[in-house]
């Protein structure tokens, strides 16, 4: 009775607002499913292990449709802004795990600080940058990414009672007392972040993450910023701020991207800057082309699919990396083919209409 | 009707997706009647030739322990699953996967980087863990985890050390990667060593995972300051670069490395005449006299078409059989869980009396820190092949 009236409801919402919501109660099931099935026991170690990164790469994904999809411009650099947040929410926690010991309210701030200074980060790269267009903008990210990554693994930081200590050269230059922390170890990284991760906190910034893209992309904003992208002369005609907008959208993708990084970094227990390189970045573009451009909910599902399969085909150990290869082509293939496509939604169509044959008749 | 229909079609979807997801690993699905080590590693990816190496090692010692009649009966059985040397995820889900295949002890990770990711693991599940070569001081930091190879803080610490004793020479240049673990770390202690032995660092030259291909810069600041000895604690891929770079800048110091450098001499399309000369401290060279090297890589290159074992593959070898010592001694079954097992072995691999004798070292004892205690060997390489240093070629060396 309830979900007869649930789904008469429906019918008055706008289109979109059924989209998102539909996507949000994926992302609701999907937890409630893992969650019952992982407390019953009945999953495998390694997909328990597989929850909070997979919350990450959807966020990762999610935020950079932002930029890809939204705004249309391809950017190389997520997983530099990522890195950005993993090391300053570790830094953070690991200064303050004895002064804040309560987890609730220090793993939210090193969340936050981790996304603002990624965003203050991404508004920095992206005044000069985002004057550039296309292929030109690509590289110009693709190097920031790479900037970042060598920077952080160059790094040395430590603090004693004289103060802080920062070296770009090597251990021994930082002139640490013995009594020291030392907190960033070059290429070695941090080690000792509180691992704060849970699923739980992964599944709700997930959440998040998708009410603010969906929110931003409907919105005024969000439709300035499209037409941006359709048309940039068109939108300058009708007195659009064209770099305020395409900032607005560039700084949103990199404090989501620096949260995710907050997130990963927290989910282990040491963190080295090699693994933020063009790989990850390209990583996230593949989520996202494969998912659809532009489509916010294909994105989480493609992050979903991707990280799980090359995973899932270890039991055919050194093939697996192939059939994931494979799997790759087949996809963009199959989602690109004219062919495939008209066959794909007609059969979708008959799919749907098996649900929506009864709300004809109602509105008949 | 209709209702039903949808009903119908909404419960068996998510049936299936429930099906799939549980479906695909049931928990820790174990063969009881083996002792199952596991180990994970590279073997896709840059580092794949470690893993591959490791992977065939532990094959080989795996078979060789069963063939011997086993733990005190009991045959091992051994996992491997691939960690692409990622210092993040790859390495847990790799871990993970070991975990659900039933491992009992572990024999890894290969690299340090996973191994950094995975030792919180081992210690929450209080696995044993003994790693063939991932040599960064963190690794060994809790009670259960030990190492076969040295320490890289060790390396840098021998290295300056040797230097100093045998007065190889006073200037010293030091070319390093400042992107990587193992580098970095055996550079940060054989600086400070240096400093306490008297000896002069000149010139203090790194480079990057993106930039190893053209080090013209670094050995012209080697050669301008006049280093007499260049200290190269790297891989041998850029080692070799660096040695066809200085021949014809026409700079000719003696070269000074650490294990990283081994496989100097099966490198392809490599003058090897260039590495005359060249001094190491490595555990093991295949190149060997000694009985025990010889047999090994014999079965090895028997076992798999002709290839040359390295230090890898050594450090693996011995690492399983160090392993089936202790069990022996502990009286280890199959059906022990993973954390008595553990607790077993933690206590018999730091015990006093327990020496092993093995390929990458004679005497070989653990203290209870985890580090490995063995004598490491200055190699040089002399007509092509690797031999024993000895008075005359430091003489010789200091000579030029």
């Amino acid at each position: 009775m309830k979900k007869e009236g649930a789904s008469a409801k429906t019918k008055f919402f706008k289109p979109q607002t059924r989209k998102s919501f539909i996507t949000y109660a994926m992302v609701i099931v999907a937890f409630v499913v893992m969650q019952i099935l992982s407390s019953g026991g009945y999953i495998s170690s390694m997909l328990t292990g597989l929850l909070v990164p997979l919350c990450v790469y959807s966020i990762l994904a999610v935020s950079l449709n932002l930029t890809v999809g939204i705004l249309g411009e391809l950017s190389l650099g997520q997983a530099g802004f990522m890195c950005v947040g993993a090391y300053t929410s570790a830094i953070f926690s690991i200064v303050t795990s004895e002064t804040i010991e309560n987890v609730w309210i220090r793993f939210p701030l090193a969340i936050l600080i981790g996304g603002i200074i990624a965003a203050v980060f991404g508004i920095l790269i992206g005044i000069p940058v985002l004057r550039l267009k296309g292929d030109y903008l690509a590289i110009v990210t693709l190097a920031f990414g790479e900037i970042i990554k060598n920077v952080f693994a160059a790094l040395y930081l430590g603090y004693d009672s004289k103060g802080v200590h920062v070296s770009l050269k090597s251990l021994s230059n930082l002139n640490l007392e013995p009594d020291g922390k030392l907190i960033l170890n070059g290429p070695q990284g941090i080690s000792g972040t509180p691992n704060d991760s849970t699923f739980i906190i992964g599944a709700v910034m997930l959440l998040i993450t998708l009410i603010i893209a969906y929110n931003f992309v409907y919105s005024r904003t969000g439709r300035a910023v499209m037409a941006i992208r359709d048309n940039v002369i068109a939108a300058e005609s009708v007195g659009l701020n064209i770099t305020k907008y395409k900032l607005v959208t560039f700084a949103l993708t990199a404090f989501l991207a620096g949260c995710a990084g907050a997130l990963y970094s927290h989910n282990f227990y040491t963190l080295q800057a090699s693994k933020f390189d063009y790989n990850l970045s390209i990583l996230i573009l593949v989520f996202v082309v494969l998912g659809g451009i532009g489509s916010i909910r294909g994105s989480v599902i493609a992050a979903i699919v991707l990280v799980l399969l090359p995973e899932m085909l270890r039991s055919i150990n050194s093939y697996r990396m192939l059939i994931y290869s494979i799997v790759l082509i087949v996809m963009m293939i199959i989602t690109s083919n004219e062919k495939t496509k008209t066959f794909i939604s007609a059969n979708t169509a008959k799919f749907k209409a098996l649900f929506k044959r009864e709300k004809v008749k109602e509105a008949e | 009707m209709k209702n039903v229909k949808r009903i119908l079609a909404l419960t068996v979807s998510a049936a299936l997706a429930v099906s799939c997801f549980a479906g695909c690993g049931n928990g820790a699905k174990k063969n009881s009647d083996t002792i199952v080590i596991g180990c994970s590693g590279p073997l896709t990816g840059d580092a794949a030739q470690y893993g591959v190496a490791v992977k065939n090692a532990i094959e080989l010692a795996v078979k060789d322990v069963n063939d011997a009649g086993g733990i005190n009966g009991t045959k091992l059985s051994y996992v491997f699953e691939d960690d692409e040397a990622d210092s993040g995820d790859k390495a847990v889900n790799a871990y993970n996967a070991l975990k659900d295949n039933g491992m009992q002890v572990m024999v890894g990770t290969v690299t340090t980087a996973s191994c950094l990711a995975v030792i919180e693991k081992t210690k929450q599940d209080n696995i044993f863990q003994l790693t063939p070569s991932a040599s960064a001081q963190d690794v060994i930091k809790n009670d259960n985890c030990f190492q076969v190879c040295f320490t890289d803080p060790n390396q840098g610490k021998g290295s300056a050390d040797y230097i100093a004793e045998n007065k190889l020479a006073t200037k010293i240049a030091v070319i390093y990667d400042s992107s990587d673990a193992y580098s970095s770390g055996i550079f940060n202690t054989f600086k400070s060593e240096a400093e306490a032995k008297g000896l002069d660092i000149v010139a203090e030259q790194s480079f990057t995972k993106d930039s190893k291909t053209d080090f013209s810069a670094q050995i012209s600041a080697a050669k301008n300051a006049g280093a007499d000895l260049v200290f190269l604690p790297i891989y041998y891929q850029q080692a070799s670069l660096i040695l066809t770079q200085c021949k014809s800048a026409n700079y000719n110091p003696t070269f000074f490395g650490c294990d990283g450098l081994d496989g100097l001499l099966s490198i392809k399309n490599f003058d090897t005449s260039l590495c005359e000369g060249v001094m190491l401290l490595t555990p093991f060279a295949a190149e060997a006299q000694d009985q025990a090297t010889q047999d090994f890589v014999k079965k090895y290159k028997d076992a798999y078409n002709g290839e040359t074992p390295n230090q890898f593959a050594a450090d693996a070898y011995d690492g399983v059989m160090v392993l089936a010592e202790l069990m022996k001694k502990e009286g280890i079954t199959a059906d022990m869980s993973a954390s008595d097992i553990c607790d077993k072995l933690k206590k018999a691999i730091s015990d006093k009396d327990f020496s092993y004798d093995g390929l990458t070292g004679t005497g070989m004892k653990w203290g209870e820190d985890g580090a490995v205690s063995k004598d490491p060997k200055a190699v040089i390489i002399k007509n092509g092949a690797y031999s024993a240093l000895t008075a005359d070629d430091i003489a010789a060396s200091t000579a030029q």
